[in-house]
């Protein structure tokens, strides 16, 4: 980068010498240890306000909040970390735990085999724009539509997935309203939204490996199986490593579905982490526990990358 | 020969048609719920009860689209099988174009004027300043809402439309990141002639910058705009009343106004569809870079 800046100074000169622009340089050096900064810190303006007002800030102001008892009314009072000890013996966090890595867990699971099984077909066979167009679709309208379309379509008297059921002689289930199917129905749901866009991140990096390397598997006679496990999976690590990270966090933080379907029941059997945060603020106006929590879930967050990044060597790819 | 070829691709051409019926299969899994959802739509609810596995729809109908569009009396709407619940359709659909328009254009503008600082202008401390810009992409959506919502509160922009569009207004890691990458990439050229007839750092930015990179910031708006037309969590946190409400939270409060068991399924349908046309229309002119961007979007 420095490079980049530093050397077309000096080849400037080369297309309008004679202007007696060349004065200019003795004001420069003077500058130079600053270079742009004024114009620089105009540009940089209006998104500097944006970080320090909408993340630098709450972000310190979160953890604070987290260490005292704060109902929207009045100030907050400081309490230590009463609240985080208060976590450690609720039930219900433990439940929500529970709940969301039962949800993270379905979701990556089938989300990750489907996604590089439907990457291979877009590379082997299917590599038209409308094939990933279509695949894509469902990624890109809301979730709340997404989760009002399966709702309907999941309904237990209605829905025409119970009635295909019941055609072929299988029992109605009630994919929404029972403790057991409420997380695996959420988390087919999300399976069904994200994984066309799975599916084009690691198609994105299957074209990256070269070509030359098929067929040297090919000269040596490596069956497909045998050129997949060596050839493709060890090159396309970095990116399923990307992939695993993205969705492993963003299933974390699962929301949108389960409020607009189940609202956390029936029970407690669909009440993950974050909705539970949002019913301590928002249903019980205890914004010191429900910042406690969501500090939780922000270390829980971070460690999975930091892991997920040193196990998998994810930035180090096999072709350097 | 040519039969040996044939006959040597032969096996191929099994596995090739297999895959191929996969690919359809996944299709169909992806595009038939979508067909489902106008089938529901265009029946009338009434009937859909009693012709659930009907593959057409049941007692066509436009009335779930007229309910929606409020061309319909909630009278009308009970003989129709409707709840009599009614939603504000084109005040919402207004509300999310305004959030969605607004909030995109600041948030890409601003993003793009940082993404050139950190791209093309010289200063100390440059890099750093991005990487610690470039953290925030680490903090989880949810951990900034709680003290975002109560700041917005505290300056009293609870249920506006400045309080629910400041916190996206500026900037996002993301964005600075995308565009920082293809300034990079920009010639120095035109920049350097241009600076030579005495254009100053503003002009350079408006008349030579943007315009060479109309097609990432193009496609970065379209993302952004997607992105923030599905926006759930933050306008039912901040944007509830009726006057601010957007399509997605008026879409939660027309299911949950209803009581259960007794639906409006094809008005939700109906209102599920419109909300989703403006993504579809994009999608039809414009998926391809949609479709092309997702590579790139995914390294972040």
């Amino acid at each position: 980068m420095t490079t980049l800046t530093k050397q077309p100074r000096k080849a400037s000169g080369r297309s309008g010498g004679n202007h007696g622009r060349k004065l200019q340089p003795v004001k420069r050096s003077m500058t130079s240890r600053l270079g742009d900064l004024k114009i620089a810190l105009f540009f940089i303006f209006p998104a500097v306000i944006g970080f320090v007002a909408f993340f630098l800030i709450p972000t310190i102001r979160g953890i604070y909040l987290s260490f005292t008892e704060y109902s929207i009314l009045g100030e907050p009072t400081w309490i230590g970390i009463k609240n985080y000890t208060a976590i450690f013996a609720d039930e219900l966090f433990w439940n929500a735990m529970g709940v969301t890595l039962q949800y993270v867990g379905l979701n990556i699971g089938f989300q990750t085999v489907i996604a590089l099984g439907l990457a291979l077909l877009m590379h082997r066979v299917a590599k038209s724009t409308f094939v990933r167009g279509a695949l894509l679709l469902p990624f890109l309208v809301a979730n709340v539509i997404v989760a009002l379309l399966w709702f309907w379509m999941l309904d237990y008297q209605l829905g025409i997935v119970n009635e295909v059921m019941s055609w072929v002689g299988l029992p109605r289930v009630a994919f929404f309203g029972s403790e057991q199917w409420a997380i695996p129905t959420i988390a087919f749901v999300n399976v069904w939204r994200h994984m066309g866009y799975t599916a084009l991140l690691i198609f994105a990096g299957l074209q990256s490996i070269p070509n030359h390397l098929y067929e040297v598997a090919n000269l040596d006679g490596a069956s497909p199986t045998r050129t997949f496990w060596s050839v493709t999976m060890p090159l396309l690590r970095p990116v399923l490593v990307l992939v695993l990270v993205v969705t492993v966090i963003g299933s974390f933080q699962v929301f949108d579905t389960v409020a607009v379907t189940t609202n956390g029941g029936p029970v407690n059997a669909s009440r993950v982490i974050q909705m539970y945060i949002y019913q301590k603020a928002f249903g019980e106006s205890d914004f010191g526990y429900a910042s406690a929590l969501s500090v939780i879930l922000f270390v829980i967050l971070a460690l999975v990358a930091f892991v997920q990044m040193k196990f998998l060597k994810g930035n180090e790819s096999d072709l350097d | 020969m040519t039969t040996s070829t044939i006959s040597r691709k032969k096996p191929l051409n099994w596995r090739r048609i297999g895959a191929w019926v996969l690919v359809a299969v996944a299709l169909a899994i992806t595009i038939a719920p979508f067909l489902w959802m106008l089938r529901t739509a265009l029946s009338s609810n009434s009937a859909l009860a009693s012709n659930a596995g009907n593959l057409l729809p049941a007692d066509f109908s436009w009335g779930a689209f007229k309910r929606v569009l409020g061309l319909q009396t909630t009278e009308e709407a009970i003989a129709d099988g409707g709840s009599g619940a009614a939603i504000n359709f084109w005040l919402y659909l207004r509300n999310s174009i305004i959030f969605a328009t607004i909030t995109t254009a600041g948030q890409v503008f601003f993003s793009a004027m940082a993404a050139y600082a950190f791209a093309r202008l010289r200063w100390p401390g440059r890099n750093k300043v991005f990487a610690v810009f470039l953290t925030t992409m680490m903090v989880p959506p949810i951990f900034t809402a709680l003290p975002n919502f109560l700041m917005i509160k505290n300056l009293g922009l609870l249920n506006t439309m400045a309080g629910m569009s400041l916190p996206f207004l500026f900037m996002t890691p993301f964005a600075i990141f995308f565009l920082r990458q293809f300034f990079l990439s920009m010639s120095r050229e035109v920049e350097e002639a241009a600076m030579l007839d005495g254009a100053k750092h503003l002009r350079i930015f408006f008349q030579i910058v943007l315009p060479n990179a109309a097609a990432p910031i193009a496609t970065l708006a379209l993302l952004t705009f997607i992105g923030q037309w599905n926006e759930y969590f933050w306008p039912l946190l901040v944007g509830q009343d009726e006057n601010v409400r957007v399509l997605t939270v008026g879409l939660s409060v027309f299911k949950s106004q209803s009581p259960q068991g007794a639906l409006d399924w094809s008005g939700l349908m109906a209102g599920t569809l419109v909300a989703a046309l403006p993504i579809f229309l994009l999608f039809i002119a414009f998926g391809k870079k949609v479709v092309n961007s997702i590579g790139f979007s995914g390294i972040k």
